[in-house]
């Protein structure tokens, strides 16, 4: 009987087998070929062509800083929300997926209304006769476009293992002697490490290899390696080289996702 | 003081979404300019086809990738509760892989898989990504509760005379069924929100909001878009406020 | 008598309105292995709890030698506590769990190194500082908990059912376990437990609470063998507990028959609860006691016999060494010396707490 429960996973490793592997080896399979189908190591070099490097560099500063953003905004908020009395779990994932009922691109482009020279926060500001803020279609715009749609994701995670911590072990410092930051240092943030890398994770690779909202924030003027894949695939239609790049981004993913595995061992984390 | 940063943060993530519900009264056709309160968007949006016919694409891929996303991702998980684990470990790797990609390489592998194989780019395409990049949430929900499972109430049922699908229907499905609606409902919400693999996937003729508010962008929004937003954030809002008033017995500290 | 080291002073606490402590007053001396004995729900975790600064108390004061502690913090008070489920940090190794607070307080490495080697040889755990905590076994767990505390040498250790988790026969042993380390380490101990005979065997002195209030404080001995009323009666050891008429000094009426006793001062014609521990009441031929009774019921339990025998009305508990089956007609008797008796629960209160046991 335990074996022909085993065959139940059959239809989801077909589908696994047809809908992830095939098609990321065909990826691979792309992005190491040229248009004659011969073995070739250009498409994965091409990111060394200036415009790529450049692309390539700025995705990874704005993503970088992003992720930092999310984490110190959201390590805090994290820490006051599993602190609140009473079980809360629905509520507070609630108001972090409600958002996403509002179409993302929507609400991105909302924040042109609210940046733009004569917006809503400007308005505000001339009001208050404090000077305007010109960062649309700078690279802040995009980074706070990046913190806006990704937070979330570094919330929850730090929330999830924050909640789980036995609040006899800050007690049990603080008996030993420990003050407040002390007991943050020792036992609370080593405690949460495996949230906030799982965060880190989530933020990074969006944020990383994003084209939505570099377009949309940062006028056209800012070309994210995200943008030049994007390009490549459905306009210059040059798959090699758009796979080619894409196998870069995927090293950086795959590096990603081994530290998070390794920190996760249990699974426990991500249960969003 | 702690009230105070959760409010700037709450303030920060729905200021986006407060202006796209202001813009849906804006008699302004451009999000420039407040040219004084209106519904008119909100009668015209039932009179635009495109739009509709884009809101009920969406909606229909939602339901349809979750659903099937669920199916598959419940009957993987009972699978995964009889393996050992480190091919658990396995299997769930390999499902998490859409999630923790990035969904453009997600979406242009897909696109390179169609291309090769020939398929018509359609709602059919974009459907088959789409449950692809849902069974992981599925997974991830239902998965846990799976793990808590008592495995001694279903030994019981068995004990008392309960076939195992007798069994599994009667005591194991009640148990996880929180997560199943929660992975369902994730499922739904991730379908819903998604541009970057539904625009590699797609064909031309068939848009779903996103891909129809991406198009839009260069030439203008149409206030319409605002209106028919508003509506659906409302629904959720009220449905959501709904289900979390539900009495619950009170927990003891 | 020795030195006072704690004083509680009309300390009252309540959590939503529920009142869980009502102006308790407790003295605790140096050197005292003192145990806060009571159901769930009595207010002796509660009284822990503001003890090691965790819970600020609504009204009232905690003196610690001689200064007033009521607002210091947890982290600033030199006393210990070994939490229930022992609260072993999971990332550290045990070694890193015993230095925890001595690197708090920046002692030299040498210090630490040598404090963990004379600790965990206290607690009879040598070798393990790189074992992780949850590789270890539950007693295991709980004497590191112990030795982390105490290294940090506090005056005073404040143990949370400390041996809940374990089963029985490791509970026995670490009893006495514990009992060896406070005589060795000459600290106070205060413990709480719902256990009566874990108080029992390891207590110098007992207080016994009940919904907030303190029943009764004393010696192991004294608790068992005169309890001042029936919840303390009822809660520590079995008994027979039965209303009574004092007639005059030394004479009780039970179940009507006439019990010669030595309590006094009772006044004359009273009604009073009466204590007889199992153990005390004596079966004898029928005729040759005061109450006529037969034998209900009969369990073997190893070192004795406990029977049920209907006399008089009440169903009285025995335990003998000495089996009357089922069945058998036998007559009730009780030294003087072995009925305690006891006043009648004067407020409602008390009265509440009667009818709940």
């Amino acid at each position: 009987m335990r074996d022909s429960r085993k065959l139940l996973s059959a239809p989801f490793l077909f589908w696994a087998a047809l809908f992830i592997i095939i098609p990321l080896c065909m990826v691979f399979y792309y992005g190491l070929t040229d248009k004659t189908g011969a073995f070739t190591l250009d498409n994965v070099l091409a990111i060394a062509s200036p415009e790529h490097r450049k692309a390539f560099w700025e995705a990874i500063k704005l993503s970088v800083v992003s992720t930092v953003i999310c984490l110190l905004l959201a390590y805090p908020l994290a820490m006051i929300l599993a602190g609140m009395k009473g079980n809360h779990d629905s509520f507070i994932i609630l108001i972090f997926i409600l958002p996403m009922w509002m179409n993302f691109l929507l609400r991105t482009l909302a924040w042109q209304t609210l940046l733009e020279k004569t917006g809503v926060i400007n308005s505000i500001l001339a009001v208050l006769h404090l000077p305007a803020l010109k960062i649309i279609n700078t690279p802040a715009a995009i980074v706070l476009g990046m913190v806006y749609n990704f937070l979330p994701f570094m919330v929850l995670p730090i929330y999830n293992v924050l909640v789980k911590i036995d609040s006899n072990l800050i007690s049990a410092a603080k008996d030993l002697g420990a003050n407040g930051a002390q007991t943050f240092l020792r036992v609370t943030l080593p405690l949460s490490t495996a949230g906030v890398i799982s965060g880190i994770t989530m933020v990074f690779v969006p944020a990383l290899t994003t084209f939505v909202i570099s377009q949309l924030l940062g006028g056209s003027k800012i070309l994210l390696i995200g943008n030049i894949i994007e390009q490549e695939f459905t306009q210059t239609n040059n798959w090699h080289l758009g796979s080619g790049l894409s196998i870069v981004l995927m090293l950086f993913i795959i590096l990603n996702m081994v530290l998070s595995v390794v920190t996760d061992k249990d699974g426990e984390v991500n249960a969003l | 003081m702690k009230k105070l940063y959760i409010s700037l943060i709450f303030l920060f993530l729905y200021a986006p979404i407060f202006t796209l519900i202001v813009l849906s009264f804006n008699a302004s056709k451009t999000r420039a300019k407040w040219g004084g309160f209106t519904l008119k968007w909100y009668f015209s949006l039932f009179e635009n086809e495109a739009i509709l016919q884009a809101l009920w694409n969406t909606l229909l891929l939602a339901a349809l990738s979750a659903l099937i996303a669920t199916v598959i991702g419940l009957v993987a998980c009972i699978a995964m509760q009889s393996m050992k684990k480190k091919t658990r470990a396995l299997i769930l790797g390999i499902a998490n892989i859409p999630m923790l990609n990035a969904e453009i390489v997600t979406g242009i592998s897909f696109m390179l898989l169609f291309i090769s194989l020939g398929v018509t780019f359609g709602f059919g395409t974009i459907l088959l990504a789409h449950i692809t990049f849902n069974i992981p949430y599925v997974i991830l929900s239902i998965q846990p509760r799976m793990k808590q499972l008592n495995t001694s109430t279903y030994e019981a049922a068995l004990d008392l005379g309960a076939n195992s699908l007798q069994a599994f229907f009667r005591i194991v499905f009640p148990d996880i069924l929180p997560g199943i609606l929660s992975g369902f409902l994730m499922a739904f919400t991730m379908s819903l929100d998604d541009f970057i693999i539904t625009h590699f996937t797609k064909g031309p003729g068939v848009d779903t909001l996103s891909t129809k508010i991406y198009t839009e962008v260069r030439k203008g929004i149409k206030p319409e878009m605002y209106s028919l937003s508003t509506l659906i954030f409302a629904a959720v809002f009220i449905l959501m406020l709904l289900v979390n008033h539900t009495p619950r017995k009170k927990e003891k500290s | 008598m020795a030195k006072t080291l704690v004083n509680l002073e009309k300390i009252s606490k309540s959590y939503d309105g529920h009142l869980v402590l009502d102006e308790l007053d407790l003295t605790i001396h140096e050197n005292e292995f003192v145990t806060l004995l009571g159901p769930s729900g009595c207010g002796k975790t509660t009284t822990l709890r503001i003890l090691g600064g965790f819970e600020r108390p609504d009204k009232g004061r905690v003196v610690f030698d001689g200064m007033d502690i009521t607002n210091l913090p947890a982290n600033k008070r030199n006393l210990n506590t070994v939490f229930q489920k022992y609260a072993l940090f999971p990332h550290m190794s045990v070694a890193e769990n015993i230095a925890f607070g001595l690197k708090i307080k920046n002692k030299p490495k040498s210090y630490i190194d040598d404090k963990i080697k004379y600790a965990l040889k206290l607690v009879n755990l040598d070798g393990y500082e790189d074992r992780r905590p949850n590789s270890l076994s539950g007693g295991q767990q709980q004497r590191i908990a112990i030795a982390r505390a105490i290294v940090n040498e506090p005056r005073l250790l404040l143990l949370d059912e400390p041996l809940g988790a374990l089963d029985l026969k490791l509970r026995q042993d670490m009893q006495y376990e514990l009992i060896r380390l406070k005589n060795e380490l000459g600290i106070t101990f205060i413990y709480v437990t719902h256990d009566q005979e874990e108080a029992l065997t390891m207590s110098d002195t007992i207080v016994v609470m009940n919904q907030g209030y303190i029943q009764q404080i004393g010696t192991p001995e004294s608790i068992y063998n005169e309890p001042e009323n029936a919840f303390v009666a009822d809660f520590i050891g079995d008994s027979n507990i039965l209303g009574g008429t004092m007639i005059h000094d030394r004479l009780v009426e039970i179940l009507g028959a006439k019990f010669d006793c030595v309590d006094e001062g009772f006044g004359e014609n009273k009604p009073v609860d009466v204590v007889i521990r199992p153990e005390d009441v004596k079966l004898v031929a029928p005729g040759e006691g005061l109450i006529e009774g037969v034998v209900s019921h009969l369990i073997f339990k190893g070192v004795h016999y406990e029977m049920e025998v209907q006399a008089g009305g009440f169903e009285w508990l025995v335990q003998s060494t000495h089996m009357r089956p089922v069945g058998t007609k036998v007559s009730i008797k009780v030294e003087p010396s072995n009925i305690q008796i006891m006043n009648k629960p004067a407020s409602e209160d008390e009265e509440a707490v009667h009818l709940e046991v």
